[in-house]
């Protein structure tokens, strides 16, 4: 499974709080999350999202609240694929479970740049960087994990249903 | 093992669990409250999910926009009134019948030895009565509701010591804003964090709870207080499980402080390990001071105000806000007469709801206000505009600042 795209980059320690503000919480419609999403970091992300689909980031990606109304809002606006150092742990759960890649990446924050073109591949671990010319290594997620990140655990769950039907 | 591998392997019915391994536990009891529970809902129904797998285990409170805020809140907890009656839950905390999540658990839900999840990352706060508690998302509590289990990677445990005797003006809100001044933000990441040591043993069971709250604040997963003699009885259950580390239990890593030294600490805007003693931003003006929230809503925080506010009045200039933790609490607070205090002081005493802290619902705040919180978080926007500073401190630091109108030590009012 290889995803390619452009990259968008942040810092370290970016909360769920500037991912989807706690006053937008009222709304459980992904489209209307999406309008909102980073609005507290980076007012352009919604515009930049339009033609950068990876997020690159440093340490500690999605800190704070538990809200899945961060990676939704996130996965509805477009971005297709986070690589980042490191993970809050509820965020990349919560990430998995919508079915979208999460990837801890050492060297994310230092050899990747604003804008860099990659490919990753998320079966083997690989990660190249067209616009560098680097190759990036991470440890692919286990095989149970794979399975629900597939399809997101909606679908998981569903199947788990008929199965024990 | 240690008391956490320990309920983890009983959980998953292992005889032994070791750090790294992914295990299936039983959960005792799923906690979700209204931003979290009306988008689990929708997926519990997208799984095609019929009945909760335990109707006395799925609990569900209102506290983040309580009572609704706008039209829009009010279709949340609509939401959550017709899952209830649907389903037949047997726990449902409307409106009035409960308060914040965390503290609703706490007075009638944990058991020590439990596995608690909850659709909120203070979660954590159980550590404090014995159980392995922590947060998760609407859609992952979606499938605990269905199946009564759940996926956890056994946790890497770190221990912190803290010994001596914490000195006048010092609480272990403090405590835990040093710990996670020292650790940062993503000190403790994926790991269990133990509390231990002679300030722990003699701290009371609230302060516990205010330790195990802000460990998602390092990054932990969960955090935990050996339980003792101490929490038996504040949980008035006989002892009926010893539940405590082996002899040969094995720790990440161990760190050990000296709380004898601890003074105020204060966590200052944006982050909630950008962590200083007091008096290093005394004297910085406030617009607004919060007292409340799960870290520091309980009846001993509103003692701590009450005291240092009896006959005096807030500066003018300055709002300050108490919201009880819970509906007993402020049943609690008022037989106490500290209610009467605050008002008598010009504190807008709210209801109990989280709405403030998170800047949901209550007492946000306007560009360029500054405002000094017994609080969980000070990110950027975090109770209102982007543009407004938030400073975490201790309840007795907020209400010294309240009445002085700037950060002010507890010790700079006399009482």
């Amino acid at each position: 499974m290889k995803i390619t795209g452009k990259t968008i980059k942040y810092d370290d320690n970016v909360n769920t709080d500037v991912i989807i503000p706690g006053k937008y919480l009222t709304s459980t419609d992904p489209y209307e999350l999406a309008k909102h999403a980073m609005e507290g970091l980076d007012p352009e992300f919604t515009e930049k999202v339009k033609t950068r689909t990876i997020i690159v980031a440093g340490l500690n990606f999605g800190c704070g609240s538990s809200r899945e109304q961060a990676p939704l809002a996130l996965k509805q606006s477009g971005v297709k694929c986070i690589l980042a150092e490191g993970f809050a742990r509820i965020f990349y759960r919560n990430a998995i479970n919508l079915a979208l890649p999460v990837l801890e990446c050492k060297g994310a924050s230092t050899k990747v740049k604003d804008g860099d073109e990659l490919s990753i591949d998320l079966k083997s671990g690989l990660v190249q960087n067209f616009s560098s010319k680097e190759i990036l290594k991470f440890k692919p997620m286990p095989d149970f994990l794979f399975k629900i990140l597939d399809k997101g655990l909606i679908e998981y769950m569903r199947q788990r249903v008929r199965n024990e039907v | 093992m240690n008391l956490i591998e320990k309920i983890l392997a009983k959980a998953s019915r292992k005889r032994e669990v070791h750090p790294g391994d992914i295990v299936e536990a039983e959960v005792s009891k799923a906690m979700a409250n209204d931003i979290t529970a009306p988008l689990a809902i929708i997926s519990f129904k997208k799984m095609n999910g019929k009945k909760v797998w335990d109707k006395e285990k799925v609990i569900l409170v209102i506290d983040h926009l309580s009572p609704a805020s706008s039209e829009e809140s009010a279709e949340l907890h609509k939401a959550m009134r017709e899952f209830a009656e649907e389903q037949t839950l047997k726990y449902f905390y409307d409106v009035g019948r409960g308060g914040v999540c965390h503290q609703v658990m706490v007075e009638k839900h944990v058991t020590p030895g439990d596995v608690i999840v909850g659709a909120d990352s203070h979660t954590t706060t159980y550590g404090a009565l014995g159980a392995f508690s922590t947060g998760i998302g609407s859609t992952e509590i979606a499938s605990v509701w269905l199946t009564g289990k759940l996926w956890f990677k056994v946790p890497e445990a770190i221990k912190i010591l803290f010994h001596g005797k914490l000195t006048e003006h010092v609480y272990p809100k403090d405590v835990i804003l040093f710990t996670i001044g020292q650790l940062g933000a993503d000190g403790a990441t994926y790991k269990c964090v133990n509390f231990s040591g002679d300030t722990i043993r003699n701290m009371d069971i609230e302060g516990r709870l205010t330790l195990c709250n802000m460990v998602v604040e390092m990054g932990g997963k969960n955090g935990i207080v050996e339980p003792d003699k101490k929490l038996y009885k504040y949980l008035g259950i006989e002892n009926i499980e010893a539940w405590r580390d082996d002899e040969d239990a094995e720790y990440h890593k161990t760190l050990e402080y000296d709380a004898s030294q601890l003074e105020p600490m204060i966590a200052c805007p944006p982050a909630v390990d950008n962590v200083m003693p007091i008096s290093k931003v005394e004297g910085t003006e406030i617009d607004q001071a919060l007292i409340g929230s799960c870290t520091n809503g309980r009846l001993s925080d509103l003692r701590v105000a009450a005291k240092i506010l009896k006959n005096r009045k807030v500066k003018r200039g300055v709002r300050a806000l108490v919201v009880p933790a819970s509906q007993e609490v402020y049943k609690n607070a008022l037989q106490e007469k500290l209610i009467e205090t605050f008002i008598k002081s010009e504190v807008m005493v709210c209801n109990p709801n989280c709405g403030p802290c998170y800047g949901g619902h209550l007492g946000l705040l306007a560009q360029g206000e500054v405002c000094v919180s017994s609080s969980n978080r000070n990110f950027i926007g975090r109770m209102g505009s982007s543009k407004a500073q938030v400073y975490l401190a201790s309840p007795a630091v907020v209400a010294a600042s309240a009445i002085k109108g700037k950060i002010s030590h507890p010790a700079s009012v006399k009482v």
